[in-house]
């Protein structure tokens, strides 16, 4: 995993993501609190965050992370969403050779939060990390998914006398965090971790 | 060719932003392209395309069924057609029906070629593209100038002056500004409006997928916000298989824009929830507009294999001067006129298509292997027939028809250029002949040609024997190089045979679309060359080479001479370009260069064909450093000169650019000679360097390699 993760990370930087890890849950959501704050979150519009439902989610006190960021919401609508500064939601796979992301999109909440804020947090289990495309395409299912979305980077444009331009209609920021544990309700890569990480959180 | 295609050739030519933004982005995309592709066998990724498109093309109808079966299984209503009429009705009912006022589109050039937002403006709809470049240019009232980058000829003075003028005053050229401006802007119409349409750069068959690219995320929500999503997808864009999509995705990013994969890659496969919960309406339109027509015409079944990445835009020197707009409204570039001849109408290509100069470079980089050139010339040889020749070019093809009659004009006008010649350079020509000189002297008409002066060659007879095919530039210009040629053969004990019959290769006549004249010179030349029993036919001009050992055989099956091909392939299989016949015989030990010769700093140039078409290039290079010479690669060696035989006559304005380019990258390596395989080369760099009076030699390799041979 450590190399594949490194190239993960090489590849995501090189087109202006962020890419962090942690070992456990706790510590990613930690983390992403202290991101919201930071990123100037609050309860007025234009300065909302949204978080998709997510397994990520599963057996997390919204309401205590909702006290603790104002402005933080779990409704996502078209409305929240377009007010919102940050978006949060768990992606489905990793393609370490080109820094992508890859998500079953079909629920639209996914996808606005992954569209209309200007910051998207994406959150990934670190076994969901995959070399290439040929690998990535064994596991996607296009004939039972209706909308299969990658991401690779932050929106960008060069349409202007060719200067290359971060945050086009999309975010401007794309903020990856790798969790190694897995997350409770979903089922791991290769089944391995599956027992230890039930019950935890 | 009409005063407005010339005038719109000349418009560019002279606009500074323009011919300035190209030409930082040629040179930069050649570097990052290459970057984009490391670690990857481009070779094995462009075959897989080519077979995967090739594939599909041959199965159109079969693959466009299978598409429907699976989309409207899910949901998803599909609507076929070859009529782009149709397309713009279905599009604008539908927008009625469900009483749709505004309209947000990511980029979709399927949608340009049918001229569909006028069509929806006219019925009183709002019609907003979200693409940066298309929404700049669609606010100007322009047109894309390049497949990719629509709005590359524009600077950011000129977008702010747009968006000032249509949008909202007070914008300043400020990209990063100015790019959030438009997000600002375009946010609302995405949320306002009722339908959003897009293209696909992929429609799998077996899932019923389309697979959109972007990069600013505009398709995302172009699909996501409106209640109706219509897509636009020209049949030419199904594959057979989900698999088949690896390779367009490995290619089509590095390609287009040198990214690794672009930010945002789109499967969709059937109607999602709308944000309301209730389900999107998506509609796929399956447009054929000729598509099938061409799957079924041997020659340009392979267009069809395009995936639309613009990097044979990006490497023609001939795009990186005049841009997108000169080809009209929709497609551009060397595809692009290969498409418009199909998607509109073969006149339409007309003039378009000379712009081509036939360098090759796009066959290097294309993802589908696609010839272009190629088929450009096929486009040429069509109009050719549909239309007729000029009565010049009746003239001048009936005389180089008659070998007789040709040579002695050449002969006669020996003696008619003398008043205007000087030291082997006519440098003025009167009247209307007077561009043919204005930015390079031509070279004299020799006093003796190369027929007449081998006559009083002396050499010794061998067993083994070689035909030289001088070509009409060495016959007649530089005869001094047939001269070397033969020295050369005779030092490795091989006599040279001069058949008398040889006459013009037909590059001229084929390279108008004049096939027939090209399958007389190709008649005459294998009867005189075939005539004794030789090794090798052994040429030093690319161009014959090429015509001689390719193009006569091609030219016969376009022709459907079918009689004519054994003997033109007998032909074929004796030709050899001067330095591979000379490396061969250094290899084997029948040349011996003279020892120690410290002779100095020369740079190459790469001639076109003998590059690209015969893919020499180590060869003369190899040899010229054993000889004793260092040499200094120039920038972009490799990068035609801009004589393209006639081309230089037809489109000197273009020619002119080309060839100062190439001469400040000869400068540029400080070297005091430049040397190449080509006589045409050699005419027009030389031809320049006397103009501009740079102190610097243009020699063939011939010439010097027979200088250092022992």
């Amino acid at each position: 995993m450590p190399a594949i993760f490194d190239t993960f990370k090489l590849r995501a930087e090189a087109v202006s993501a962020e890419v962090h890890r942690f070992p456990r849950k706790t510590e990613a959501l930690d983390f992403i609190v202290q991101y919201l704050r930071s990123a100037g979150v609050a309860d007025s519009p234009q300065s909302y965050a949204v978080w998709a439902d997510c397994p990520f989610l599963s057996g997390v006190d919204k309401k205590q992370i909702a006290e603790q960021i104002p402005g933080l919401t779990f409704e996502v609508t078209r409305e929240t969403a377009a007010a919102s500064r940050v978006g949060i939601s768990q992606l489905d796979w990793a393609m370490a050779n080109t820094g992508s992301l890859i998500q079953d999109a079909a629920p639209v909440d996914r996808r606005l939060v992954s569209t209309l804020p200007n910051i998207h947090i994406a959150v990934i289990q670190t076994d969901r990390l995959l070399p290439d495309l040929p690998s990535v395409l064994g596991k996607i299912r296009p004939e039972q998914t209706n909308y299969i979305s990658f991401i690779t980077g932050p929106s960008r444009t060069a349409d202007i006398e060719r200067v290359l331009t971060i945050g086009v209609h999309g975010p401007e920021k794309l903020v990856i965090i790798f969790v190694d544990q897995v997350f409770a309700d979903q089922v791991s890569v290769d089944d391995v971790l599956v027992d230890e990480a039930a019950g935890v959180n | 060719m009409r005063k407005e295609f010339r005038d719109s050739i000349n418009t560019a030519l002279h606009n500074p932003s323009l011919t300035g933004a190209l030409g930082r982005f040629s040179e930069a995309y050649r570097i990052s392209r290459e970057k984009a592709y490391e670690g990857i066998d481009f070779e094995a990724v462009r075959t897989q395309i080519a077979d995967r498109k090739g594939y599909a093309a041959s199965h159109l109808d079969e693959l466009a069924d299978r598409f429907t079966q699976k989309a409207e299984a899910r949901g998803t209503k599909v609507f076929r057609t070859n009529d782009p009429a149709k397309v713009r009705d279905y599009i604008l009912d539908l927008a009625r029906q469900n009483g749709v006022k505004s309209v947000v589109k990511s980029k979709s050039m399927a949608s340009e070629e049918i001229h569909l937002n006028p069509h929806l403006e006219k019925a009183g709809i709002e019609v907003h593209e979200t693409d940066l470049g298309e929404w700049i240019i669609q606010l100007a009232g322009q047109t894309p100038s390049h497949m990719v980058m629509p709005a590359i000829h524009m600077t950011k003075e000129e977008v702010t002056e747009v968006f000032n003028e249509q949008v909202e005053e007070g914008q300043t050229p400020d990209i990063p500004k100015l790019v959030k401006f438009a997000r600002g802007k375009l946010r609302t119409k995405f949320l306002d409006a009722g339908m959003g349409i897009t293209g696909a750069n992929i429609a799998v068959a077996e899932t019923g997928s389309l697979v959109i690219i972007t990069n600013e995320g505009n398709a995302r929500l172009v699909t996501t916000l409106p209640k109706i999503h219509v897509a636009i997808v020209g049949i030419e864009k199904l594959m057979a298989n989900f698999s088949d999509i690896v390779p367009v995705l490995t290619a089509l990013p590095r390609s287009a824009t040198a990214q690794l994969l672009t930010s945002y890659v789109s499967i969709i496969s059937g109607p999602v929830p709308n944000t309301d919960g209730t389900p999107k309406q998506l509609h796929i339109i399956l447009m054929d507009n000729r598509r099938t027509e061409m799957s079924h015409d041997p020659k340009f079944k392979q267009a069809l294999q395009c995936i639309r990445c613009a990097s044979c835009l990006n490497v023609c020197p001939v795009f990186r001067l005049v841009g997108g707009h000169v080809f009209g409204k929709v497609y551009t570039g060397g595809i692009g006129t290969i498409l418009t001849a199909w998607f509109d109408a073969l006149k339409s290509s007309d003039e378009i298509q000379g712009l081509c100069i036939q360098c090759g470079n796009c066959t290097q980089v294309c993802p589908g292997k696609i010839d272009i050139p190629g088929l450009i010339l096929e486009l040429r040889r069509r109009l050719a027939v549909e239309k007729g020749q000029t009565f010049t070019q009746k003239a001048i093809f009936s005389v180089v028809n008659n070998r007789r009659l040709f040579h002695s004009m050449l002969r006669t006008a020996s003696v008619v250029q003398k008043p205007m010649q000087k030291d082997g350079f006519i440098r003025h020509l009167p009247f209307f002949l007077s561009d043919m000189t204005e930015f390079r002297s031509l070279p004299a008409i020799a006093d003796v040609p190369f027929r007449d002066k081998f006559k009083q060659i002396a050499q010794t007879k061998q067993k083994e024997k070689a035909a030289f095919y001088s070509g009409c530039l060495i016959d007649f210009a530089y005869p001094e190089m047939g001269e070397a040629v033969v020295k050369i053969l005779n030092k490795a004990g091989i006599e040279v045979i001069f058949p008398e019959g040889q006459t013009c290769c037909g590059a001229p006549a084929r390279y108008s679309g004049a096939y027939e004249v090209a399958a007389q010179n190709a008649t005459d030349n294998i009867s005189a060359l075939l005539e004794q029993d030789v090794e090798y036919v052994v040429s030093a001009c690319p161009t014959c080479t090429v015509a001689l050992k390719q193009d006569f055989i091609s030219t016969f099956e376009s022709l459907g001479q079918t009689d004519a091909l054994p003997r033109a392939r007998e032909l074929a299989a004796k030709v050899m370009d001067l330095s591979t016949l000379v490396k061969k015989l250094v290899d084997e030990g029948r040349l011996t260069f003279k020892e120690g010769q410290k002779l100095g700093q020369v740079t190459y140039h790469d001639s076109c064909h003998l590059k690209r078409t015969l893919h020499v290039s180590e060869q003369p290079r190899e040899l010229l450093t054993k000889a004793g010479y260092e040499i200094s690669e120039m920038y972009e060696a490799d990068m035609c000169c801009g004589m393209g035989g006639s081309y230089s006559l037809k489109l000197p304005e273009i020619s002119a650019p080309i060839l100062e380019r190439k001469l400040n990258n000869i400068k540029q390596t400080c070297a005091t000679l430049v040397v190449m395989d080509c006589p045409g080369c050699v005419m027009q760099i030389r031809g320049g360097l006397d103009k501009d009076g740079a102190e610097i030699k243009v020699e063939h390799t011939v010439q010097l390699l027979a200088e250092q041979l022992k």
